[in-house]
Order: structure tokens, then C-alpha cells, then sequence
């Protein structure tokens, strides 16, 4: 039995992947836990037993170095992912591009401020004063009306139309195709990287180390390049 | 059995042994978390902005609830008490629902009949209403959650008023309003209070229904429950201190309870 704890930004991705490692490990179950990266690190600081943390970013990956929890030197960055505004179907707000978010009495529904997502999407506003202007942050920042526990709690409001936009990972908008985007412009917008690592209490050690090397793989990446991540460079 | 601390035979420990069990199961985490808010002096996080807000925003909306739980469970606990109608079942069914439904179903449900997309949705927006990430949308979720506790109260306090009371001052030519201010509220007053503090306690925990119906936004639908869960991956001091609270508060209005619950003298 391998106990993947992931960030929710994978879930698409790492229940293919687990299906088609437990294809070609027969017998081995794969458990995944999603959520939010700050989520399950805390949950592992507290004695959760895992075997493996994919995490969506490097400050989540790194406490838990420190915690004594995982070695630095067996963190792999496997995948990418950037950012983009997803819309509801019709756009009722009538959004054109990333400026728009401003406007008075928009709806914005983002992760909050402690879930990488949340700490990317602020990142990416601030980006955007240089081409929007000072203060477009804080216009932007005071149209959310909601801050998520979670990057797919934030897809969730905006499938469901609660939400006039909601910023999320370009990998979340590749699993609702049905729904529109508005693009980030490629100076403002943030590169996430994904660290994965086994626990140092891993149970099975080389089990753990099977699915890093299968996630990393050819096969790997392919599947997470199909759910919208990008390429790890060369 | 022989008297309470003074356990001798072995039978009795097979009632003991399992009760403790159970019982520091209950107490070993509340004692845990006032022992580590109090001695860390994790209390002082109690006057943070965050804290604060949480608390100003969770006392407003539970009593908001609490309120329109009360105008409007009194008058329907009465008339269940009362009367035989048909689809009377029904009715019961649906009060007691909310109190086994988790409170994520009721959440999904008030996101579905109430958001902007939602089945009443769009009706709400044509007269300029909307719920959703609103201080209205935490209330509503309270009130989902608490009324029926309310309501359950108040209605086996009303049926608890004696026939003959009813039947005599019916006999004297009451209305049935003369009825109610007169006889039943003052004599099912009691069961009313403690339905209405067993109801102010369940909406001043909620938590389910709230993060999916109204989202979550510090002074705006970020109540304790709320502040406790999401400050939880930034600090342990504010979700400590607001647990805190929660526990004391929660302490409070059950003795609060068990004496409007014991009998008059």
C-alpha cells in the first residue's frame, strides 16, 4: 500500500498516474490524499502517515524538511504549472482580459493567502501593476469575495456560476474545457513548480521511490502535460 | 452495585472501566486544548484583528439566526403541537432532517436552490438579491442547520401544556392568540429558552454549510468555525484562542441550559 498525499492541483493528473502504476504493480494498492499543500503538510507535521508529499510549491516541501519529515536531497521537481483566469459559462460579467478583474463589483473567488495557489495568483497581481498601473492589486485584491481552502474549491465556485472569475492553475482549466479563460500575460505570470519527495518514515521505501521514478518518467509526463501541466526543462 | 467509590466487585468494573474510557475520549482533548491556550498564553491571539472580526461576525449572524428562528419556529412548534393536518408527517420529517443531514449536504443544497445559478437564483437576482459570500448567506446557513433544534423544543413544550388547561380556557371563550400569550408561551417557556439556547449553540458552531454557501472572507463570512479551521495552516495562536472561546461560550449556555431544564423549585 503506498499513501500519496498531493496537492489538490493534482488530482486529475496523479488518479491516472496511480491507476496506471497500479496497472504495472499488480496488488499494490495506491491511497491518495488531496488537498491543499498547507493542508497536508500540516496534517504530516501532526502524525498522518504518509509515504509520499507532491507538493505545489517549494515553501510547503521545505517546512517539512526542516520538520525532519523528508531529505533535502531526495526532492524532485517533476512538473510546472501556470496560472490563468477561468470564467463561468456565458462570462456574465463580461470579462475581456486580466484588467478587467478590477472593475468595481466584480466577483473574484481566489485560494487564500496560505495555499500556494492563493500565494501564486497574488504574486501574478502584483505582476500585473507594472502593466495595469499602481493599485490595480488593490482594486483586484478588493473584488474577492472569497478566499478557498483550496485551488479546486475555487474551480468549483466558478463551475457553478457562483463566481464571475477565479484564478487557478492552467491544469485546473484543462479539466473543465467547457469553461473559458482569460489569459495571463506572459511577463505577469508565475511558473509554480511541483517538489515531490518520499517521507523519510516511509513504509515502503522502494515502493515510494517506484511511483517518484514512474511520475518522472516518459509515461509520467505525458499524462501530466495531457492535464495541462508543463514540461519539466531540460 | 455498592455505593460510588467503593468498587469492590469485579462486576463493577466491567460498567467503570468502560465509562472511563468514553469519558477521557470526551475530556482529554477540551482539557488538552484550555490547558495549551492558557498556559502558552496563546489567550492574548483572543484581541487579534482576525480573532476579533471572527467573533464580532459568528455573535451578529448566530443571533440574527437566532431570531428569525425563533419568529418563525414559535408559531410552527405551536401548530404541530396543536393541530392534525394532513401531510403533518411531512413536515416533521423535513424539521428533523436538518439535525441528521451533514452540514456539507445542507451546504450544497442552500449553493443549488439559492446561488446565482441556483434554482431560485436567478429569480432572487431579478429583485436585486444575491446570496452567495454574503453575511445573509452565513444566516441562512445557521438557520438551516439550528431552527430545527429550535422548533423540536418548542413544540414537545407546547405539547406538554396540559388538555384540560387548553380545553378550559377555550371553554372561556379565548382566541386561539388569547391561548397562546395566556396559557401555552408562559407554561412552555422553559422548553422554548433551552430549544432556543440549544439552537444559538448549534449556529455559533456551524461550519459545513457555511464554507460552501457563503465562502470564506475574514468580516464578511469568516466566522469562529471558519477562522478556527483556515488559521489552523497559519498559526496555532488565533485557532487556539478562538477554540477557546468557543468552549467557554459553548460551557456557558449549556449550564445555562440545565437550569432552565430542571423543574421550578
Amino acid at each position: 500500500m503506498l499513501r500519496v498525499f498531493a496537492a489538490a492541483s493534482l488530482a486529475d493528473a496523479f488518479a491516472e498516474i496511480g491507476e496506471d502504476f497500479s496497472a504495472a504493480h499488480p496488488g499494490t494498492l495506491v491511497l491518495f490524499n488531496f488537498g491543499g499543500s498547507q493542508n497536508l503538510r500540516t496534517q504530516i507535521e501532526q502524525g498522518a502517515q504518509a509515504d509520499l508529499f507532491a507538493s505545489a510549491d517549494q515553501a510547503e516541501m521545505q517546512s517539512l524538511v526542516e520538520g525532519g519529515f523528508i531529505a533535502s536531497d531526495s526532492i524532485q521537481i517533476f512538473a510546472r504549472n501556470t496560472l490563468t483566469v477561468l470564467l463561468p459559462v456565458g462570462n456574465p460579467a463580461g470579462l475581456r482580459s486580466v484588467e478587467d478583474l478590477a472593475r468595481p463589483g466584480v466577483k473574484l473567488v481566489a485560494a487564500a493567502e496560505e495555499v500556494p495557489a492563493g500565494r501564486y495568483a497574488r504574486q501574478a497581481l502584483r505582476n500585473c501593476e507594472g502593466l495595469y498601473g499602481d493599485g490595480f492589486f488593490d482594486r483586484v485584491i478588493a473584488n474577492i469575495v472569497s478566499n478557498e481552502d483550496n485551488v479546486r474549491q475555487v474551480v468549483a465556485k466558478v463551475e457553478l456560476g457562483e463566481a464571475d472569475a477565479g484564478i487557478v492553475y492552467q491544469s485546473d482549466a484543462a479539466g473543465v474545457p467547457g469553461l473559458p479563460t482569460l489569459s495571463i500575460p506572459e511577463s505577469a505570470n508565475v511558473m509554480a513548480e511541483y517538489p515531490i519527495a518520499p517521507l523519510v518514515h516511509a513504509s515502503d521505501a522502494s515502493l515510494a521511490m517506484d511511483f517518484i521514478d514512474f511520475v518522472v518518467s516518459q509515461e509520467g509526463h505525458n499524462i501530466l502535460t495531457k492535464w495541462g501541466f508543463s514540461q519539466v526543462g531540460p | 452495585m455498592g455505593k460510588p467509590g467503593n468498587l469492590r466487585r469485579p462486576s463493577e468494573w466491567a460498567f467503570v472501566l468502560p465509562s472511563a474510557v468514553l469519558l477521557s475520549l470526551l475530556a482529554l482533548p477540551l482539557l488538552a486544548l484550555i490547558g495549551r491556550a492558557a498556559l502558552d498564553g496563546m489567550l492574548g491571539y483572543a484581541t487579534a484583528p482576525a480573532a476579533v472580526a471572527a467573533l464580532r461576525l459568528s455573535l451578529t449572524t448566530s443571533l440574527v439566526s437566532l431570531l428569525i428562528t425563533i419568529l418563525t419556529g414559535t408559531p410552527l412548534a405551536f401548530v404541530l403541537a396543536r393541530r392534525q393536518f394532513t401531510g403533518k408527517a411531512a413536515v416533521e420529517l423535513l424539521i428533523d432532517l436538518p439535525v441528521v443531514l451533514p452540514p456539507s449536504v445542507a451546504g450544497i443544497a442552500l449553493l443549488i436552490a439559492f446561488g446565482r445559478q441556483g434554482m431560485f437564483g436567478s429569480a432572487l437576482a431579478a429583485i436585486g438579491i444575491t446570496l452567495p459570500f454574503t453575511t445573509a448567506a452565513v444566516v441562512l446557513a445557521q438557520t438551516f442547520v439550528s431552527a430545527p433544534f429550535f422548533v423540536r423544543a418548542a413544540r414537545i413544550g407546547f405539547a406538554a401544556v396540559d388538555i384540560q388547561l387548553q380545553e378550559a380556557a377555550y371553554v372561556e371563550g379565548s382566541s386561539e392568540w388569547q391561548l397562546f400569550r395566556r396559557v401555552m408561551f408562559p407554561l412552555a417557556q422553559r422548553a422554548i429558552l433551552s430549544g432556543a439556547v440549544l439552537a444559538w449553540t448549534r449556529a455559533l458552531g456551524e461550519f459545513g454549510a457555511t464554507i460552501l454557501f457563503a465562502g470564506n472572507m475574514p468580516g464578511v463570512t469568516q466566522t469562529m468555525p471558519l477562522a478556527i479551521y483556515l488559521g489552523l495552516e497559519r498559526g496555532l495562536g488565533v485557532a487556539l484562542a478562538l477554540s477557546f472561546i468557543l468552549v467557554v461560550v459553548s460551557v456557558s449556555l449549556l449550564l445555562v441550559m440545565r437550569s432552565l431544564e430542571r423543574p421550578e423549585h
